[in-house]
């Protein structure tokens, strides 16, 4: 095909950015099971929030027919997500704000860079966003000689500890209270010396140290749970208000929100604002819910900037059955169920975007397969596939289908391995009775490696198995052969006639 | 009723006593059982590890053998793989399949149950008229509980069993961290939220850790046997099956 040919069109980019870790999940979540101080916080921390949101989501009637009215909702959004991004636009801008696109990570940085570097400040207030840790934004804008300075209390605890976040909503999950005093005290100029690990004593050190950049800050960058196509309007959702302080008090706000945050109408609040604080803290509504649009006279901002990120979406979108991942609105209820989170924490999946959610999302928006080795190709098994993420989801996203979805489309794509040649083999020999039953024989062969009853060692891979479990040795019968045997069809025939007499 | 009985590659060839119990309660229960010998593996292993293509040979397999009108109910001692038939099998067909598979398996899954679901919901049985005079302990594995909603059938039937003394399992609905092929990709991951469940079992003094799915059976088994705890593994269908005549198990596959 040559260079000059026009009729193709481009494949959408691939994310960059915080959507990859350096080593596979299984290297990774070794590391981190290794660290019992890690699983025991996260272990309390996620208990705690999934108890408290069986009973908040319990007592509410209509529970089902909002995750069915949320899954709806999002179903529609993504459906005509081009014309209702540009209905957004132009409500954005009617009322006062500039709308910008962003192709990727760098896009994005560049942008934001440049907005902040307009104003003249060389510090910026940062409100908690998962689009702005995807981008790396606070890294980028260190070489741009521009400090970030994070605002949600967890996001302060990370970024002071030179840590990396480790949970949708609760980033510094894997610390306890006395880490925290530690970072704080190592960390944060100006701290009281004497300080101890009372959590009211450390929630003050954090407050005066922010409201001191709260009064002198020029220029805010904040991230969006809610984007309203109809009106414009955005929407932060948080616990402490310090989201509210950065909303309001600088000349300038930039937002950067993912494509795939919009909702058609300002009435669809009605449906994610039950749902949202629900299934992420358990609460029945959360302390401040934050909403602007545009820009007004005399109130908050004077200047607003919004930065619509791509960074995979469309990529994902694109992609029939997996853009269903794309419901997303970042609850983490599925992080406080899942039972390989709760061992291996966030950072085992080498993402901004940990837990079950993260391993479609994450290799969705960054791709899977750059050589073969591709740590994001390791995500979608991460997962025993019990479940428990979908039934928590409150957008009804189908979590272990789409794992399924993604692990074939990367045995689709992979390079030759001696697990295809295994999986061959085994399907060729599950294919007719003939050779399975030629197979079962074989297996009986294993009665050799077993002693009283009991196989404790096998060859790799089977090694991993036996490592901690034992197996039991294949019985001298298979099922069907005792089926054809007289003695099986007299045990059948005795059973009928118990049952008759019964 | 004319069911036929689905071993399951691992029942057939590893848990034998698991699908000859299911053969007698559903024969004393008066159906007439059948064991179409073309079977083998529904193929959830394959699809599960991200090879429907492979997978679909067994799909094929599976539902010639169980997609024929004679048939009125197919019977799974397996939530894993009653799932994996209703709720997985269409997607191989629909992406790899002829016309004519897609039917197959729109008429294999539709009469596709597990064996809890089969006694409860079909023949309206609670109380198979059963005895088994020791103490169990419950697990509901995964694919029951979630993709098959089974709900508290197994435990109804076990409430209903004389003599029987059953402990309840604390966080029961935990995975037990099996998951076919996750136990040797994320092995040390698996290991954690199974020494969790071997923690929980240990816990109820049971005999007995019993469940409606040998995968999951085979992995707490394999790790109660490893830490010589003395606690055997039990299917369900082997409970149900037990009578004061003949009290069916013998060891519990490893104690």
């Amino acid at each position: 095909m040559s260079g000059t040919f026009l009729g193709m069109p481009a494949a959408p980019p691939r994310g960059s950015g915080n959507l990859r870790g350096a080593e596979s999940f299984p290297a990774a979540a070794r590391t981190e099971l290794a660290n019992t101080q890690m699983r025991r916080n996260v272990g309390k921390a996620t208990r705690t929030i999934r108890d408290k949101r069986v009973q908040v989501t319990g007592e509410l009637p209509d529970w089902e027919q909002l995750r069915s009215a949320g899954a709806a909702i999002k179903r529609d959004v993504l459906s005509r997500l081009p014309e209702l991004l540009e209905q957004f636009e132009q409500a954005v801008i009617a009322r006062g704000g500039q709308v910008h696109w962003a192709r990727d990570a760098a896009e994005a940085n560049a942008i934001v860079t440049r907005l902040v570097k307009d104003t003249g400040a060389d510090e910026a207030l940062k409100v908690k966003s998962m689009a702005t840790q995807e981008i790396g934004l606070n890294e980028h804008l260190a070489t741009e000689g521009i400090t970030a300075i994070e605002t949600d209390l967890a996001e302060l605890i990370v970024q002071l500890g030179e840590d990396r976040p480790s949970h949708i909503l609760v980033p510094a999950i894997h610390r306890n209270r006395s880490e925290i005093r530690e970072i704080f005290l190592r960390s944060m100029p100006g701290v009281d010396p004497d300080l101890d690990d009372d959590p009211t004593h450390l929630a003050d050190a954090a407050r005066r140290f922010l409201r001191e950049r709260f009064v002198r800050a020029r220029v805010a960058i904040s991230g969006a749970n809610f984007g309203v196509a109809e009106t414009g309007t955005l929407s932060v959702v948080e616990s402490e208000g310090n989201g509210r302080m950065c909303l309001t008090m600088p000349q300038t706000l930039i937002t950067v929100m993912g494509l795939e945050k919009l909702i058609p109408t300002y009435a669809d609040l009605e449906v994610f604002l039950q749902l949202l604080p629900r299934s992420s803290t358990g609460e029945r509504m959360n302390p401040y819910t934050s909403m602007w649009t545009g820009v007004a006279p005399h109130d908050g901002p004077s200047e607003f900037h919004l930065v619509l990120l791509d960074n995979g979406r469309t990529a994902t979108l694109a992609d029939e059955v997996g853009r269903e991942a794309l419901h997303c609105i970042r609850c983490s209820a599925c992080l406080n169920v899942c039972p390989v989170y709760e061992r291996t924490g966030g950072h085992a999946y080498g993402s901004t975007y940990p837990g079950p959610i993260g391993a479609v999302l994450t290799p969705q928006l960054a791709g899977m397969d750059t050589g073969g080795s591709d740590p994001n190709s390791s995500l979608p098994y991460a997962s025993s596939l019990c479940g428990a993420c979908f039934d928590a989801c409150p957008v009804k996203i189908d979590i272990p289908s789409l794992l399924v979805e993604l692990r074939h489309q990367h045995v689709e794509e992979a390079h030759f391995s001696a697990e295809q040649l295994m999986m061959k083999a085994a399907s060729a020999a599950m294919s007719t009775s003939g050779r399975w039953t030629a197979a079962q024989r074989a297996a009986q062969l294993g009665r050799l490696l077993g002693r009283g009853g009991r196989i404790r060692t096998l060859p790799p891979p089977g090694n991993a198995w036996t490592s901690a479990r034992d197996l039991p040795v294949p019985p001298k019968q298979t099922f069907r052969q005792w089926w054809d045997s007289s003695e099986g069809r007299a045990a059948i025939d005795d059973a009928h006639r118990e049952g008759g007499r019964r | 009723m004319r069911v036929a009985l689905f071993a399951t590659c691992l029942g057939d060839t590893l848990f034998p006593d698991a699908v000859k119990a299911t053969a007698l309660l559903l024969s004393r229960l008066g159906q007439e059982v059948v064991f179409p010998p073309e079977q083998t593996c529904c193929g959830q292993m394959h699809v599960n590890t991200g090879y429907q293509r492979e997978a679909l040979p067994l799909v094929d397999n599976h539902a010639a053998c169980f997609a024929d009108e004679s048939i009125d109910a197919v019977i799974v001692p397996s939530g894993s793989c009653a799932g994996s038939i209703r709720h997985q099998h269409h997607i191989v067909a629909e992406r790899f399949g002829t016309p004519a598979l897609r039917d197959q398996v729109e008429r294999s899954r539709a009469k596709t149950y597990e064996l809890a679901e089969f006694l409860v919901d079909v023949l309206g049985v609670v109380d198979v008229g059963a005895t088994f005079p020791h103490r169990v302990t419950y697990h509901p594995t995964c694919h029951s509980l979630r993709m098959l909603r089974v709900g508290d059938k197994p435990l109804q039937l076990l409430r209903a069993v004389r003599e029987i003394d059953l402990v309840e399992l604390p966080e029961a609905d935990q995975c037990c961290g099996f998951g076919g092929t996750f136990a040797l990709k994320n092995a040390d991951t698996s290991t954690a939220m199974l020494s969790d469940k071997l923690r929980n079992v240990a816990g109820t003094e049971a005999e007995f850790c019993t469940a409606g799915d040998s995968s999951c059976l085979m992995h707490i088994g394999g790790g109660l046997s490893r830490l010589q705890t003395g606690i055997g593994t039990l299917h369900l269908a082997e409970i149900l099956a037990s009578t004061e005549h003949a009290i069916s198990p013998k060891q519990g596959a490893l104690a």
